[in-house]
């Protein structure tokens, strides 16, 4: 891949900047083992999530009383739950929650962030300073209490989960975006293409939001991290996807219960939570490195 | 020039009264017009049409939406924040009791993730790319990552199940449960105050494993920071030349790197403070702690919107005023403001 875009290319458009600013990246990329891991996890996940039925060894939600409290063994990896279902089963079907509830909210908050940031940064005046404002003031919102709040009153679901995250969560992507798009908007290009008689729509999102997509894919990333734990703690708190719903702040609230005898029903979905959330903040600050050379370390 | 600080501080203040002023828009909208129905909920679903219409016009909710946030407004300001159903006390009532109990657990998490998090921060800085950054790295990674009522459940089981080392749930053990008569609420304040050193000890043990577990999340974002922070000054040529002059590492810290970073650092202690209450609402569920998550989330279980708004409106509000604070300690504390002012 990399052997097609040489990156010594002189960059003219910002479709291609993005094209050749990727191929350093795969040779960089393979330097670092723990950022590899990282990927190498997010993989797993969406492979268990797209194939949960091939994967999973048995029904998520069928009961085998007798089969209660298993411990982890091979034939149930993660054991078995109070009502005898198996925990790793459930554990690979709620990856499909999560990776559902981190898709949708990115989906929404990224768009909007761009938008609202973009025009910011672009338009200046007036329009800036009323948006910006505006940006501050729902940053300083405390967002998990904020959708605790907000998921009380609309009803439980995980709908209103992810309505609720997305809420709090497109600031600070609007706040970025409008960083970026005030270094972009003086460039030389910007201006070319100014003189050449472009629409402001026109330089607004073919010539400058393009510029600011790695930074914002950075943050969205470092940002899914956030997204797991205010998910999970919502599923703890009850607000999330209800049960019988493999939902894993859900599972973590329901075998709290039980810990002290059998500790893997708690512990198993906790360490899904955990290292999930990790290889999310993996991948961001290696991105980061790998795309930012402000932050770059050495 | 000393209007531009008074300037500067009114804008500031401003922007505070803007934010609240959201605050208060949002709550107001989450409770009184995103429910569908909530008449039903408090009458309940079988009342007859008379009784519904009742509680329909004594909730104010036949009037005009513009009046109904004129009324939500006004008693707000009159320290009525409506009854909470839970317990039938005025909401304030139960919130100036249950509040004590979060500050404390989150103020001394706040010093515990201070106290190892900037050495820590500080010392991966000075050891960059060593083993000794890597291991900041990975504990400040996993605490950015790990589920913080998890790892509470997690915690219970290995310290005060398995090891019996800390106390159980709760904030002390329960035959010295009210014992101590409340007088600034802080229960390790209170027992030193009559001098009960028993029931001190007994709350300590309690609460000595929630604030380490919460402390936990916000160190990782404090020791990140502050590394860079760090990292930042010691490319400085004051750094270079005070250990040209054969300051020793100590006397860098404390004499020359300290100060400068002083202002960034307690900005970053702010925003801190303001997520680990934030983050005591799902702890306290899991150490049964009778603070304001608790009473939220018990609040969330019957529907009780009053109480669950009060709550938000009151850590939304403490949100606002750190942020705010933080803000100033950059007109403060930074001698570069200061120099412009003169």
């Amino acid at each position: 891949m990399s052997a097609q875009i040489p990156s010594s290319e002189p960059v003219t458009r910002p479709r291609s900047a993005i094209l050749s600013a990727l191929a350093p990246i795969w040779e960089k990329l393979s330097r670092e083992p723990v950022g590899l891991c990282g990927f190498f996890v997010l993989f797993v996940l969406l492979v268990l999530a797209l194939f949960a039925p091939l994967i999973a060894p048995y029904d998520p939600a069928v009961q085998n009383l007798q089969a209660a409290f298993l411990p982890p063994s091979l034939s149930h990896l993660a054991g078995t739950d109070e009502f005898g279902r198996d925990i790793f089963s459930r554990l690979v079907y709620g990856a499909r929650i999560t990776i559902s509830t981190i898709m949708s909210v990115t989906l929404i908050v990224g768009p909007i962030g761009l938008i609202v940031g973009v025009v910011s940064g672009f338009v200046g005046g007036r329009t800036d300073a009323i948006l910006m404002r505006f940006t501050d003031i729902v940053l300083s919102f405390p967002s998990l209490i904020l959708a605790l709040a907000f998921a009380a009153a609309l009803g439980a679901g995980l709908g209103t989960a992810v309505i609720a995250i997305s809420l709090t969560s497109w600031p600070a992507i609007a706040r970025l975006a409008r960083a970026e798009a005030l270094i972009v908007r003086n460039t030389d290009y910007v201006a070319a293409a100014r003189l050449y008689g472009a629409s402001p729509m026109r330089l607004l999102f073919l010539y400058i939001a393009p510029m600011c997509i790695p930074s914002v894919v950075v943050r969205l990333t470092l940002n899914m991290a956030g997204i797991i734990l205010t998910a999970a703690s919502l599923g703890f708190l009850g607000l999330g996807a209800q049960p019988p719903a493999p939902e894993w702040g859900a599972m973590i609230s329901s075998g709290r219960k039980f810990m002290l005898d059998h500790w893997w029903v708690a512990v198993m979905p906790g360490l899904a939570i955990l290292i999930t959330s990790l290889a999310f903040n993996l991948v961001g600050d290696t991105l980061r490195d790998l795309l930012d050379p402000r932050h770059a370390r050495s | 020039m000393k209007e531009f600080s008074l300037l500067e501080l009114t804008r500031r203040l401003g922007q505070l009264v803007v934010s609240l002023f959201a605050l208060l828009v949002v709550t107001f909208v989450i409770g009184r017009v995103l429910p569908t129905d909530p008449v039903g909920a408090i009458v309940g679903e079988l009342a007859d049409p008379a009784a519904f219409e009742a509680m329909r016009q004594k909730l104010g909710l036949d009037l005009p939406i513009y009046q109904q946030f004129w009324i939500y407004l006004t008693s707000l300001l009159q320290g009525d924040l409506g009854t909470a159903i839970l317990t039938g006390n005025p909401v304030t009532k139960d919130l100036a009791q249950a509040f004590p109990a979060t500050l404390e657990l989150a103020t001394l998490a706040v010093i515990i993730s201070t106290v190892i998090g900037v050495p820590l921060g500080m010392v991966a800085a000075f050891y960059r790319d060593t083993w000794i950054d890597q291991v900041a790295r990975v504990i400040s990674l996993v605490g950015h990552s790990i589920p913080v009522f998890w790892f509470g459940v997690v915690g219970l089981v290995i310290f005060y199940a398995g090891l019996a080392w800390v106390g159980g749930p709760g904030r002390v053990d329960t035959y010295l449960d009210g014992l101590i008569e409340p007088q600034t609420g802080l229960l390790l304040v209170d027992s030193l105050l009559v001098g009960d050193t028993e029931t001190f000890w007994n709350a300590v043990h309690h609460i000595i494993l929630p604030a380490c577990i919460l402390a936990y999340s916000a160190m990782a974002y404090i020791t990140r920071m502050t590394r860079s922070f760090t990292l930042e000054q010691l490319n400085q040529d004051y750094v270079t030349a005070a250990r040209a002059k054969g300051a020793s590492s100590g006397r860098i810290v404390v004499g020359h790197l300290l100060p400068n970073i002083a202002v960034q650092l307690v900005t970053v202690l702010a925003i801190s403070y303001g997520t680990l209450l934030e983050g005591a609402v799902v702890t306290e569920i899991v150490f049964s702690w009778p603070g304001i998550g608790q009473y939220m989330t018990n609040a969330l279980m019957i529907g009780d919107m009053n109480a669950i708004l009060a709550g938000t409106l009151i850590i939304g509000a403490i949100f606002m005023a750190l942020n705010f604070i933080s803000d100033l300690a950059y007109l403060v504390l930074d001698p570069r403001t200061r120099e412009v002012t003169q």
